[in-house]
């Protein structure tokens, strides 16, 4: 079915995708945290009155209207590019996917839309009651689409709730309670929100930081701070929390992910956690780059078997036990899966050629045994296998998956202790003092950036081959075009947002060293 | 309750949703209209920052209702979405830059240090204006004119041309559709700053480019009606599927749906009489006539497309491959589940309608924004 898939074709469209994603999630995460912010410190002015505080949540909306614009213009593109790169993937989910983008575009962009413009220029035009609350509904409209695109998300790395339709060549939805409260989304929500609120906190204590340092702003700056480094503690909590949950989803439902961002070739029971580790280059087998070992690691024994399943000696299946099998830990090699896979496409094509032939009793039984629970689940199950041609194509890049992991997760545990840093040195009166935490405050800004997006790298290329786990890989999900198309669309984007990008950033900068403006007395 | 409608009354209702929402979007796009006049009308620099501010309060519904509009198609007829925007590649990127460059050009256009200068961000918001619309109208041409793909047993799209969807203007009908849309968003766009600026030289020259503008939107708009009505059109047997070409389809329609026919006449009423009592004599009111008229008509149109075993998305390359409403749609529980969703939409209405209201107690004008502190 898909003989002939231009494998250019294929790299070009997920390089496209992974540019612009990548783009859109530059802006993200600062719109979701500072929203929140900006609504606390409005909320503290309302609640005393004290017109600094008006100051104060001015300066940061004006940072967030400039970051939300080029949001808002990434975030175009996404949501139609699947569509146009990927649109066998637009069909064969766009009955379950296409919900949760619909009700966010209904719930939550017009909430956001529309309270935005009273955030922005209703400050003389409506209450001040009223003025605060919608600065709320454009923080919660901005976090309820996070929502949405998240549980789609989710829903590729663990499909749920939904039966595949013969008749119609897609997957259809049969609950939609589980789609959105599966474990996976939901971990995702909160660790992917709690973290653009880790980020934003970062942001608003550097740039307070910079004023501390010339010395100017200097009440201005200690507000910012002293709010900024709550939330962010407390939203780091979370976020290492929540982290720690979705690793566990993984552990169970994308074996092949997790071992793959733990560095992990030989499943063992018992497994040591590698805290720090560099892969080694001398590959043992040159033609596969995937499969290569530690030269350098520090290990705690006996953790990870713990952290993914909760006793110390648990068995965690490795790359080698996922692609070869393991008998004794019943882990089935992936060969049989492709067997199995290709026995459910068979199936179906069968299924096709009897309806279009007419031949309706021969068509009706085909069905009835393809949708018998037995063969749901030995063999629909690996549907998406039967695709794969060489087992090793299922082993993500590893070295990637590794070190975003680990990144990510060393600067998470340095962000809490940052934050209580800058709680203890502003509540003591002290922090103008600290010159060299200011300068590493400022140095964080950049550290937020590279945590966030070295997360969505563990989630999206750790579950490589697949678009949707175990049953569309990525190559049967492109539209069939030209690569040469494709390459236009991606230069022409690359282009575009950098240049967005840059305009962004000198904006930014330029604004920040205006400062907060003097309020004119009145309101 | 929806549970208890037929899996055909689903499509139907998700069908006038999604045209509904079309039908919005065209409304909104008084933004673009009123972006390509910004030299046109504005004569010095103040009165430009009057006009792109009184654009600036909106562009984000517009952009919104497109957004939402592409959500919900991808939601009730996922094959169209799948079909056309894979297949048709060239004009629905051409269609997303031209919105991606406006999406920033607000916020950036006043602020210092921006990097490409101010002219650079008014000619964004013109290019917007001009390709956004046309390219949006062409493309919905070929609801009524056909596109050239076809599917395979898996329902993936091969499209005919190289030129991905460009093709479509070389059908002058298509094109005639989206000069009628561009030539409409600044009628609307004119009888937006009518209403909501507070200045009498932008008062006299709007009505005077009303004028100008309403006469080719009426050649073009009139053009495509009639040549609609006297057309070929796409039809299908319910019972079986199949797709034929029938004589006088689209009058057809007209004829055997009396209450679509209704809200066309109705809108068509409302969009002249907006124009024509604006013309006469300067008001604020004309778009309260106007935009409703638009969201009537085109809201019609689309019905007219996909209602009465109408193919909504002919091919023309492949007739058997063209889309209906029937076999475009998501499944019925799909459906159902986004029924209860669409419940909200009259909510999220109201509390529309309420914050432009209280945002809108009195037209802008040069003092206010003196006195703004967030400008564009
Ligand atoms: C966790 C949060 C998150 C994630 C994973 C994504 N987005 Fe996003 N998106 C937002 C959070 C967000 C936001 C915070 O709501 C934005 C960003 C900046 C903004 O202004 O709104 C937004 C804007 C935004 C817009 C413009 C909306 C408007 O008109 O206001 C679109 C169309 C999308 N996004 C679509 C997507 C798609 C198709 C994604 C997946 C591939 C995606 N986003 C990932
Ligand atoms: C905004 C945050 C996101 C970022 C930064 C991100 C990052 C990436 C990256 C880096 C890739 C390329 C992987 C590779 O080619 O090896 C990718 C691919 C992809 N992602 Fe995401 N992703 C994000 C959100 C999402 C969401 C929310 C979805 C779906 C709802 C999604 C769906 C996809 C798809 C369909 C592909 C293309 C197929 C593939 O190569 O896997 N992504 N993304
Ligand atoms: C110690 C703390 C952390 C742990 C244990 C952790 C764990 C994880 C795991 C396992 C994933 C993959 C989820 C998937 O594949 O579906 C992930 C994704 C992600 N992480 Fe973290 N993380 C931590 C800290 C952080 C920090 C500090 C940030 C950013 C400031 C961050 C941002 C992200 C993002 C944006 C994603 C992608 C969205 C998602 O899949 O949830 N993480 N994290």
């Amino acid at each position: 079915m898909f003989e002939g898939i231009d494998l250019a074709l294929v790299n070009w469209s997920r390089a496209q995708f992974a540019l612009t994603a990548m783009y859109h999630w530059i802006f993200v995460p600062l719109t979701l945290g500072i929203s929140i912010l900006i609504a606390i410190m409005e909320t503290i002015y309302v609640k005393t009155g004290n017109p600094e505080w008006k100051r104060v949540t001015k300066f940061w909306m004006t940072l967030f209207g400039i970051n939300f614009a080029v949001g808002v213009a990434t975030g175009i593109i996404l949501e139609f590019e699947f569509g146009t790169n990927w649109s066998n993937y637009s069909w064969f989910v766009g009955d379950i996917f296409g919900a949760p983008l619909a009700i966010e575009g209904i719930l939550a962009f017009f909430m956001e839309s529309t309270f935005i413009a009273i955030m922005f220029f209703g400050w003389n035009k409506v209450s001040k009651k009223f003025h605060l609350l919608s600065t709320w509904l454009t923080a919660i409209g901005a976090n309820l689409s996070a929502l949405w695109i998240l549980v789609a998300n989710g829903w590729m790395q663990l499909p749920v709730g939904m039966q595949f339709n013969p008749e119609t060549a897609r997957n259809e939805m049969v609950s939609f309670w589980d789609v959105l409260f599966s474990p996976m989304a939901v971990h995702k929500f909160i660790h992917t929100t709690t973290s653009a609120f880790v980020l934003a906190a970062i942001f608003v204590i550097g740039v307070s930081a910079w004023f501390i340092l010339k010395k100017r702003e200097l009440v201005f700056a200690r507000k910012s701070i002293l709010i900024a480094s709550v939330f962010g503690f407390l939203a780091s909590i979370y976020t290492i929390f929540a982290g720690d949950s979705s690793a566990r989803d993984i552990a169970h439902h994308q074996p092949m992910k997790f071992a793959a961002f733990e560095g992990l070739y030989n499943g063992s029971e018992g497994a040591g956690l590698v805290a720090l580790g560099f892969m080694s280059t001398n590959s043992s087998d040159p033609k596969n780059e995937n499969l290569k070992d530690f030269t350098m690691k520090i290990e705690i024994p006996n953790f990870l078997s713990y952290m993914a399943f909760m006793k110390w000696d648990a068995f965690v299946p490795g790359i080698h036990d996922l692609i070869d099998g393991n008998e004794k830990y019943g882990i089935m090699a992936s060969a049989e899966k492709i067997r199995r896979g290709q026995i459910a496409i068979a199936k179906l094509k069968e299924f096709k050629t009897a309806k279009d032939a007419g031949q309706v009793q021969l068509a009706d039984s085909l069905k009835t045994e393809f949708m018998s629970a037995d063969f749901q689940k030995d063999y629909f199950k690996y549907f998406g296998y039967g695709y794969i041609s060489d087992p090793k194509t299922l082993v993500p890049s590893v070295p990637l998956s590794f070190y975003s992991f680990h990144i990510m997760v060393g600067l998470g545990f340095y962000f809490l202790i940052f934050f209580v840093f800058a709680f203890m040195y502003v509540i003591r009166g002290k922090i103008h003092k600290k010159r060299t935490f200011l300068k590493i405050a400022i140095w964080t800004i950049p550290l937020a950036y590279v945590a966030s997006q070295a997360g969505w790298i563990v989630a999206e290329v750790g579950r490589q081959p697949w678009v949707i786990q175990d049953l569309m890989p990525t190559m049967a999900a492109v539209t069939r075009i030209s690569s040469g198309a494709v390459q236009v669309t991606f230069w022409l984007f690359a282009v575009v947002f950098t240049t967005l990008l840059i305009a962004e950033i000198k904006i930014m900068t330029r604004q920040i060293k205006i400062g907060p403006k003097s309020e004119g007395g009145h309101n | 309750m929806f549970e208890a409608l037929s899996y055909f009354t689903l499509q139907q209702y998700w069908w006038a949703i999604v045209s509904l929402l079309g039908a919005l979007f065209v409304f909104l796009t008084f933004v673009q209209g009123g972006q390509t006049l910004l030299y046109t009308i504005a004569k010095n620099e103040t009165e430009r920052t009057l006009l792109v501010n009184t654009l600036g309060r909106k562009w984000e519904f517009t952009f919104t209702t497109l957004v939402t509009f592409g959500g919900a198609f991808f939601a009730s007829f996922p094959l169209f979405y799948a079909t056309s925007f894979g297949g048709a590649y060239w004009v629905w990127f051409a269609i997303l830059v031209f919105f991606v460059i406006q999406a920033v050009s607000y916020e950036f256009r006043k602020k210092p240090d921006n990097f490409l200068g101010a002219k650079t961000y008014e000619v964004f918001l013109v290019l917007n204006g001009l390709f956004g619309t046309i390219l949006v109208g062409t493309a919905v041409g070929t609801f009524f004119n056909g596109a050239m793909f076809s599917l395979d047993e898996m329902n993936h799209v091969t499209w005919a041309t190289p030129f991905r969807g460009l093709e479509a203007v070389l059908t002058f009908h298509n094109v005639a559709l989206g000069l009628s849309v561009f030539f409409l968003a600044r009628v609307l766009g004119l009888l937006y700053f009518m209403n909501s600026v507070s200045n009498s030289n932008i008062m006299e020259r709007s009505q005077k480019h009303l004028l100008y503008n309403a006469i080719p939107f009426l050649v073009f708009f009139l053009y495509f009606l009639i040549a609609l009505v006297l057309k070929d059109g796409f039809a299908y047997n319910p019972e079986t599927g199949e797709v034929f070409v029938e004589e006088f389809k689209y009058l057809h329609n007209i004829v055997a749906l009396p209450l679509v026919t209704v809200i066309m006449l109705v809108g068509v009423v409302g969009v002249l009489w907006g124009i024509i009592s604006s013309v006469l004599k300067p008001g604020t009111k004309g778009i309260w006539f106007a935009g409703p008229g638009t969201v009537l008509t085109v809201w019609a149109l689309f019905l007219l497309a996909g209602y009465n075993n109408t193919a909504f998305y002919p091919s023309i390359y492949d007739l058997q491959s063209s889309l209906t409403i029937r076999n475009a749609s998501s499944s019925q529980f799909t459906l159902t589940a986004m029924s209860y969703v669409s419940l909200f939409v009259p909510f999220v209405l109201a509390y529309i309608w309420y914050a432009w209201k209280s945002m809108n107690r009195k037209p802008i004008d040069e003092k206010e924004l003196s006195e703004e502190h967030h400008l564009y």
